[in-house]
């Protein structure tokens, strides 16, 4: 038996080579990636073809080509005469807004009416779920409808737009406020604005430090003093340098008012619809997150003698906040797909002005992938920071 | 719900293009007898045009139109399927072959047949881009409207118009975009626009569905040449000939005096020209893979052009749009047709 030993090991090697289990998953995982590029390619390939057969353009050459369709809202600046490409741009910035308005005015909200459904006080509690209850379980593109419904007739005609203060007006139109423009030298103003802030944080910094070695805050009447000291030297750089900043004060135009700066009605009535919405589910979050946090806790925390909102504040939410920003960052997703309903009311989003593109192309393919392409970077964006942002929490817990 | 109509479209569309070897140059009028039906690409919604009663018959130029292709293959004008397709998904639809043709109130550019592998078979209407306001606003002339607020629909050549007319004219406007006519003509109605941009013809058209008529006033003048016809899948030149001879048999017959009421005694007529058209004499429709009596078949379920003009958007129908561009050549109009010969 053991003369025989060493050259069966060898045998039983040989057929390991191709039976061994690890030789045979690679083997398996090579060939599937190869039919996996092979498909594909194959399906680009008959794409293309099958494009050119039906003599429609394709490739992303049109990016470069002049638009020509105007835009109502644009962050960032915009002509006809620009590209295609930088339209797409425009839409992007839109969504990006209307996104990031969402997501904070929804959560500060959202907040709010979590904490209130658990308030002691019955009414309170009552109006919180109600409101709940009422905003979950209606489709959102109806209450987008709604809002903008409301708003458009609640609002006067621009003729006769609400006169705010002399220069803010509110009409159909939306709401007009006056535009600071900039002049020349408003470079030394900012400058001036940098160095006052500088020095407060420094000198806040200082105190603070004060206050931990001495136990002596800054008496409240030299921190009035220095206050108004940063605002008077401001006034007065402002001031010597010719006032570099104009109020472009709206005026009654013809149709509308021309001058300042507009806020679209379609965009207020998206942003509250989207808020409002996201704010019942938010609620819903931070209730379960509270409720997650062990009772004892609160016990302990009235035992130590801390008030209802001290235990709030310092012992629940921070525990909270970690059953809490995993399903916050779903909402925060949920809010980014969802801003692609504004396009129902005519506001100017990446599907509102990428359909124009897409229609005046021709090319849906090409837009259709940008439009995934631009939704999954967002998406992953976004969760990458609420990814870090829950480590950190995670972190500080103890 | 009309998005989804657009991710469905360009699904289909995505798919049609993944196969391998898709019959592009294909016979359409093969899947149409084998379907037993035309369908055809509409609006989804423009009195006159294309737009569909209580009962959900279908009415309208572009309409009548199909119906006589129906007429000519199946010799029965109600052997049509009418898709009702917004403005943004139409192309989407005639390229996937969701449709056979698109008779839909489009504008024939060189940009649609450069790179939207489709071809305009006609003209059937002569139009152009008008704008609708509120009489109390006094306007007199579109160049009197800088600063206004614009409704606008989406993927139309308004889109494109409108900023054209304002850059030329160096005024400012805000347009505002919606995906639906209806959604258009809604915000418009409520205040949010000064004005609507349309064709001249859907212009007339909508205003005679708003709440107070009178209240409204289309501009007189056209911002832009709006050529509107009938297109199909570019390869398919023999359904391409048939869309075309269609109307023109409407054209030649109007021209002719042959009327739906008198097309049969009109058989015996001893003019050649008509002879030739109703196929007494001669064999022209066999060429196109028809029949010898196609055109007859037009007149007789459908109605020569001026007739159905008349009835859709001419001084039979509540719109009454004059004939002017769309009159006959023969009277100071454009619509002409090459001689059935
Ligand atoms: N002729 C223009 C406009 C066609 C168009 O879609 N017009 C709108 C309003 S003028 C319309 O008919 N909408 C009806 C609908 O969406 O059903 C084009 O081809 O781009």
């Amino acid at each position: 038996m053991t003369p025989d030993a060493p050259a069966r090991r060898d045998e039983t090697h040989r057929t390991a080579l191709v039976n061994d289990p690890k030789v045979r998953r690679i083997a398996l995982q090579a060939l599937l990636i190869i039919l996996l590029s092979f498909a594909a390619y194959s399906a680009v390939k008959n794409v293309a073809t099958n494009l050119a057969n039906q003599r429609i353009s394709s490739g992303f050459g049109f990016l470069s080509q002049t638009a020509g369709f105007g835009i109502s809202q644009a962050l960032i600046p915009w002509s006809e005469t620009m590209t295609y490409a930088r339209a797409y741009m425009v839409g992007l910035v839109n969504t990006m807004l209307v996104s990031a308005v969402a997501i904070l005015l929804s959560t500060i909200f959202g907040f709010a009416v979590g904490i209130a459904r658990l308030a002691p006080n019955f009414i309170i509690s009552q109006l919180a779920r109600w409101y709940v209850e009422l905003v979950r379980n209606l489709p959102l593109l109806f209450q987008i409808l709604f809002w903008y419904l409301a708003i458009l007739a609640a609002m006067p005609p621009p003729r006769s737009a609400l006169n705010i203060l002399g220069s803010v007006f509110l009409s159909q139109r939306g709401l007009t406020l006056p535009q600071p423009v900039i002049q020349p030298g408003a470079a030394i103003l900012g400058v001036a604005a940098l160095a006052v802030l500088a020095a407060a944080v420094m000198i806040v910094r200082w105190s603070r430090l004060r206050r931990e070695r001495t136990g002596f805050g800054m008496p409240r009447r030299v921190s009035l003093g220095l206050s108004a000291l940063a605002i008077a030297s401001l006034v007065a750089v402002f001031l010597l340098a010719g006032a570099p900043l104009q109020l472009d004060a709206p005026q009654q135009g013809r149709f509308n008012l021309s001058g300042g700066v507009t806020m679209m009605p379609e965009f207020a009535a998206f942003a509250i619809a989207l808020t409002f919405y996201s704010a019942a589910n938010i609620g819903e979050i931070v209730r379960a997150g509270i409720q997650g946090v062990g009772k004892g806790q609160t016990e302990a925390g009235r035992s130590l003698g801390l008030r209802a909102g001290s235990i709030l504040r310092l012992i629940t939410i921070p525990q909270a906040m970690r059953i809490i920003i995993p399903m916050l960052t779903s909402m925060y997703l949920n809010i980014v797909k969802n801003s692609s309903l504004g396009v129902s009311i005519g506001y100017p989003d990446l599907v509102s002005v990428g359909g124009t593109i897409l229609n005046n192309t021709g090319q849906a393919i090409e837009v259709i992938a940008m439009w995934m392409a631009t939704y999954l970077t967002i998406s992953i964006a976004t969760s990458l920071f609420m990814n870090w942002y829950n480590a950190r929490i995670a972190l500080v817990s103890r | 719900m009309k998005h989804h109509n657009r991710i469905l479209g360009t699904s289909s569309l995505i798919l049609t293009l993944l196969a391998a070897g898709v019959a592009t140059a294909g016979p359409t009028m093969d899947k149409i007898k084998a379907r037993g039906a035309i369908v055809c690409g509409v609006s989804q919604g423009i009195a006159g045009f294309s737009i569909p009663d209580s009962t959900g018959k279908w009415s309208g130029m572009d309409v009548d139109l199909c119906r006589g292709l129906a007429a000519v293959v199946f010799d029965d004008p109600n052997k049509v399927q009418f898709s009702p397709l917004s403005a943004k998904d139409r192309f989407t639809a005639l390229q996937s072959s969701a449709v056979d043709l698109l008779s839909r109130n489009t504008t024939w550019t060189m940009q649609r047949e450069a790179s939207l592998g489709m071809n305009f078979a006609v003209v059937n209407f002569y139009d152009g881009n008008s704008f609708m306001t509120k009489k109390a606003l006094n306007v007199k002339n579109a160049k009197d409207l800088g600063g206004a607020s614009i409704c606008v629909t989406a993927g139309t050549t308004m889109e494109l118009n409108v900023a054209d007319f304002f850059r030329a004219n160096q005024m400012k406007f805000e347009p505002v975009v919606f995906v639906t006519a209806d959604e258009t003509a809604k915000a418009y109605e409520t205040g949010r626009c000064d004005v609507l941009i349309a064709d001249a013809s859907a212009n007339y058209s909508r205003r005679a569905q708003l709440q107070k008529p009178d209240d409204h006033i289309v501009l007189p003048e056209l911002i832009s040449k709006e050529p509107l016809g009938p297109a199909v899948r570019q390869g398919d030149d023999q359904w391409l000939n048939i869309v075309k001879w269609t109307h023109y048999a409407m054209i030649n017959a109007e021209e002719l005096g042959v009327t739906k009421a008198n097309v049969v005694e009109m058989r015996s007529s001893a003019n050649p020209e008509i002879r030739r058209l109703l196929g007494i004499e001669g064999n022209l429709g066999e060429g196109l893979g028809l029949s010898k009596d196609w055109a007859d078949r037009i007149i007789r379920h459908v109605g020569n052009y001026g007739e159905v003009y008349d009835r859709n958007v001419g001084q039979g129908s509540p719109i009454k749009i004059e004939r002017t561009t769309n009159a006959l050549w023969t009277k100071g109009g454009l619509q002409y047709a090459p001689p059935v010969r």
